[in-house]
């Protein structure tokens, strides 16, 4: 087995060698195609993290703070979405739900792929969020409480700032399995990297080099996600904050 | 709006399509699990052997295999296999080793774990009784070990279990390849989608809270 790593810089129409590995005039070469998968991927990743963030942190916090009914409510969205698999998931927002919401019909493959893969997410995040509110001690809210404060401020000045300290460990985990996750989306035709791969292997038959550059990029995005994550930790530290709880 | 029609569900159109494919994914997770946890088992202990020619090998084992979308990592044995093997090979085999490779990073780290929270006084106990290395592993460590990691190898049994569904990469056979082939074939995809998402709902649901019973029960009291 040789490796061929001219793949990349031939020309997806002809199969010529692009002279410089960039085409012109219309051409893109293996190389600008896997680029350009790799936006895709980073897309859709990105507006998953949001939509897994933003959801994620309003479950978990109703789950545990809300009455009775709307953490129910919480409490079956959770289980309802960690319980099917993403790829089912995906299909669900691409095949059956256009039907019944004749809006989304019009929604680009790769938005519907982001919503599926962020609820999905959501209820990782709002189970984490439980965990990292639940951690808290009792007295935390109980001050606030006395202190008169309302529902939705303590959530916001006391609770939140605390819990959220305590789960971005897990919260960075969550992001780069998002990252990983989004390969799923090459079921919905989104031109990602999974997708690039499959299409570029058959192509070319040199599946070897493919994979290596797609898998490379993989890495190197999570390595990516991982120290953002731990520059986010550091910049929001209070010192001797967790050391208490 | 249309409406759904599920009429065309019946016994026999399970045992046609669904039935091969859900036996296909039960095998799969049950074989990965196994498989999984035994070379998982092994990895941790290389890693946490303290040798840097065992520990070095298993620590990047791991963290590729990680770092790697599962789809990706079943690309790649489908495409290597072959070549590996010196014959060709169904997907349905192929995405058992890969299932079994790429879990067993996985269970590898939930051990770590594991057998770290032993504390360490057992494992000196068992030394000063004149265990070897090996019998104080068997006797003492791994029976506590497992015995506490029951509920976190459970959970991740259940993540395997849908992320079986991503065989569907390499066109294996499976439960959500069985609901899709009748979807078209019967021309009612919808319903079929739908109905595969309830099967896989109820399976991990009930997988699920029977995880939360076994955690109330095999709680140590230390």
């Amino acid at each position: 087995m040789q490796w061929d790593w001219q793949v990349f810089c031939k020309s997806t129409i002809t199969g010529e060698l692009a002279p410089g590995c960039f085409g012109s005039g219309g051409e893109v070469t293996y190389l600008q195609w896997m680029l350009s998968a790799w936006g895709w991927t980073v897309a859709v990743a990105l507006l998953a993290l949001a939509i897994a963030l933003c959801v994620g942190l309003l479950v978990g916090t109703v789950r545990t703070q809300a009455a009775r009914p709307w953490a129910l409510l919480a409490a079956c969205w959770t289980e309802l979405f960690r319980n099917i698999p993403v790829l089912v998931q995906i299909f669900l927002w691409y095949h059956v739900l256009p039907i019944f919401i004749p809006v989304l019909k019009n929604l680009p493959a790769f938005l519907l792929a982001a919503c599926a893969l962020g609820l999905f997410t959501s209820a990782r995040i709002a189970e984490q969020v439980r965990a990292g509110i639940q951690a808290l001690p009792a007295g935390q809210n109980q001050a606030a409480t006395a202190m008169g404060l309302r529902l939705w401020q303590r959530v916001r000045l006391v609770i939140l700032p605390q819990a959220l300290r305590m789960v971005l460990p897990s919260l960075t985990s969550e992001a780069m399995n998002i990252v990983k996750n989004s390969s799923v989306a090459f079921a919905v035709s989104v031109t990602e990297l999974t997708l690039f791969a499959m299409q570029a292997q058959e192509e070319t038959a040199r599946g070897l080099e493919i994979y290596a550059g797609v898998t490379l990029l993989y890495m190197l995005t999570a390595l990516l996600v991982n120290r953002m994550m731990a520059l986010i930790e550091a910049r929001t530290r209070v010192p001797g904050l967790l050391a208490v709880t | 709006m249309m409406t759904l029609d599920f009429s065309f569900f019946s016994t026999q159109w399970l045992q046609t399509y669904v039935l091969q494919g859900l036996l296909f994914s039960l095998q799969l997770t049950v074989v990965a699990t196994v498989g999984g946890i035994a070379l998982g088992t092994v990895l941790a202990l290389m890693r946490l052997s303290g040798r840097r020619l065992l520990a070095w090998p298993a620590a990047s084992y791991v963290n590729l295999m990680r770092s790697v979308p599962l789809v990706m990592v079943l690309l790649w044995f489908f495409l290597l296999m072959p070549s590996l093997l010196g014959r060709p090979i169904g997907a349905e085999s192929s995405a058992v080793i890969t299932f079994i490779a790429f879990e067993a990073a996985f269970f590898c780290e939930i051990l770590r774990a594991g057998i770290g929270a032993i504390p360490r006084g057992q494992r000196d106990a068992g030394f000063a009784l004149g265990l070897g290395y090996a019998q104080n592993m068997r006797l003492v460590i791994l029976p506590q070990a497992f015995r506490m990691m029951i509920p976190v190898l459970l959970t991740q049994t259940i993540i395997l279990f849908q992320d079986t569904s991503l065989v569907y990469a390499i066109g294996a056979y499976d439960l959500l390849k069985g609901f899709e082939v009748a979807g078209k074939n019967l021309g009612r995809p919808v319903e079929a989608y739908l109905a595969a998402a309830s099967v896989y709902f109820l399976l991990c649901f009930s997988l699920s809270q029977l995880v939360r019973r076994v955690q109330q029960r095999v709680a140590f009291v230390r």
